[in-house]
């Protein structure tokens, strides 16, 4: 029942950089080597290409990650199936290229910025983090990204930004999810829109995402950007980002609208706080047969605790 | 029906109750069991209990729709492969979710409803499994042994909830199993308010004796 875990990887498996700049040539030759299946339009998909970054280890686990076959084939992601399997069977259909990010509200400088602009705004960095699903499992995944604090001062947030609202893609074509079921009773209220507070999602410890395991992010994962919030359950850490509003006004999350007695605003990991119908004491690391019990914001209390200070976690959850 | 007949049908359902096991088994052989197979394991358990504990409650509306015999004699065949079922869904649960973590287990069945009627079907199905016998209708006696397993109906009641409790929102499967157990119910209902309605517009001066009943115990009391 054991899944055999990789060792995470090695230094020496990290691109050498000189290839990692070289990168688009190896590709134009892999594309001509590589039949796949159904021809790869022009613009492919650049999911699985390399993406190389320096480790962060201060900000990194020191355990060794999940394996990628699990971190890519067992997901949540609503918008292309409720089911764990389906981002992975249908990832094909979202197009991750051309693909841009509204940024805007109360800014200075609203603007929409290109994906490939977005990669360039600041160095991608590799942070390992425990991904803690509200269910009740977790992964450990290594991530490259820049922290989310980069781009937010790049339009500079007013004086009355209090807030960031995240939207994932609204496309029924390419988000199969997304589209009505039967007895309607599938869709949460679309677009998915997460929420973070101004200094939530200036924490150094917010990592806007572009990549994984060496790779670019993999459709199922949210290619081609999205958030990783370490010390949050999984669902806060939005997907396939289009837009990036900046408000005064708390948000209306997506799965806030859906069961607000069981999904908060804030929705740290805390294992004090029961979800209505189950225990968030314990959490079963993927790849591991004994349960293990949840710390408090996932381990990181130390570095966030602080913005929580005065607040009851019990009510605020 | 012939005996060939009646050999190829519960041949049929041993096939079909024996399938999750099957199907687990072959799905560990091909390391195919998810990235998390605790709980793969325990939903495909789940999911076949329900579908097991249906097709039972699925016999007799078959019989008072198309007037066949035969899916009754399936009955507890079915029933009992549900059990089965059930019994190693909470085993899992036991042993591979909690590892015995009884602590904890206890204060889930008291904390959190969908197990509390989870753990009350699974409960409320022994009985009924340990009195499945011809023996025991016999020793029970035709009428309490039928008053007992009217049981079923509270149970496929509280199985439905269990899943309808647990699932998260957008999850369909389990609205869709509390519909045909809807409807299974719903047939007995009507049937049997067809059958009041047709006692009481009898003229009272027909011979009692003239009344054809149904032979003992080949009715269910719904």
């Amino acid at each position: 029942m054991l899944i055999k875990r990789g060792g995470g990887f090695t230094s020496s498996e990290i691109t050498d950089h000189r290839l990692y700049l070289g990168r688009r040539a190896f590709m134009a030759g892999a594309a001509a080597l590589v039949l796949a299946p159904g021809g790869a339009p022009a613009a492919a998909p650049p999911a699985g290409q390399a993406l190389t970054a320096q480790r962060n280890a201060a900000l990194s686990l020191s355990e060794p990650p999940t394996t990628v076959e699990s971190a890519t084939t067992y997901n949540n992601f609503y918008e292309f199936g409720v089911n764990k399997e389906d981002p992975a069977r249908l990832a094909g259909s979202l197009r991750p290229r051309p693909w841009s990010v509204q940024m805007d509200g109360l800014v200075a400088k609203p603007q929409r910025l290109d994906i490939e602009e977005i990669l360039r705004l600041a160095p991608l960095e590799e942070r390992v983090y425990a991904l803690r699903c509200v269910e009740g499992w977790s992964m450990v995944i290594p991530w490259i990204g820049y922290p989310l604090a980069a781009l937010l001062k790049r339009v500079e947030p007013t004086s009355q930004a209090r807030f960031v609202e995240l939207t994932t893609l609204l496309d029924p074509e390419q988000f199969p999810g997304q589209r009505k079921g039967l007895f309607n009773l599938g869709s949460l209220d679309w677009p998915y829109v997460e929420g973070l507070r101004l200094d939530e999602a200036m924490h150094p410890l917010t990592l806007l995402t572009v990549g994984m395991y060496g790779q670019v992010l993999p459709n199922q994962n949210g290619a081609p950007v999205r958030v990783v919030i370490p010390w949050k359950y999984g669902f806060k850490s939005a997907k396939s980002i289009v837009r990036i509003r900046l408000v005064a006004e708390q948000p209306k999350t997506a799965w806030e609208k859906a069961a607000p007695q069981e999904y908060g605003f804030y929705s740290n990991v805390n294992p004090a706080v029961d979800h209505p119908r189950w225990s968030q004491a314990t959490e079963r690391r993927i790849g591991e047969f004994r349960r293990r019990k949840t710390l408090p914001f996932n381990g990181h209390a130390d570095q966030v605790a602080s913005l929580y200070s005065g607040m009851d976690l019990k009510k605020q959850y | 029906m012939s005996r060939r007949s009646r050999i190829a049908l519960k041949t049929g359902v041993w096939a079909v109750g024996l399938w999750p096991l099957g199907f687990l088994l072959w799905r560990a052989w091909a390391g195919s069991l998810t990235a998390n197979p605790i709980s793969f394991v325990t939903n495909t358990l789940g999911d076949w209990t329900l579908r097991l504990l249906l097709a039972s409650l699925g016999m007799t509306p078959l019989r008072i729709l198309f007037g066949w015999s035969w899916p009754v004699s399936l009955r507890r065949l079915l029933g009992l492969f549900a059990f089965a079922c059930a019994a190693l869904h909470f085993s899992v649960w036991v042993v591979l979710d909690h590892f015995f973590d009884w602590g904890t287990m206890g204060a889930d069945i008291v904390k959190r409803p969908y197990i509390t009627v989870g753990m009350l079907a699974l409960t409320l199905l022994v009985p009924l499994a340990i009195t499945s016998t011809a023996g025991m209708v016999r020793r029970l006696g035709a009428r309490a042994w039928r008053r007992l397993h009217a049981l079923v109906y509270a149970i496929g009641v509280l199985a439905a909830l269990h899943y309808l409790w647990l699932a998260k929102k957008g999850v369909q499967d389990p609205y869709w199993y509390a519909m045909v157990l809807v409807l299974l119910l719903g047939v007995r209902l009507w049937d049997r308010a067809r059958r009041l309605a047709g006692r009481r517009r009898r003229p009272p001066l027909v011979a009692p004796a003239l009344v054809v009943e149904p032979p003992r115990g080949s009715r269910s009391r719904l």
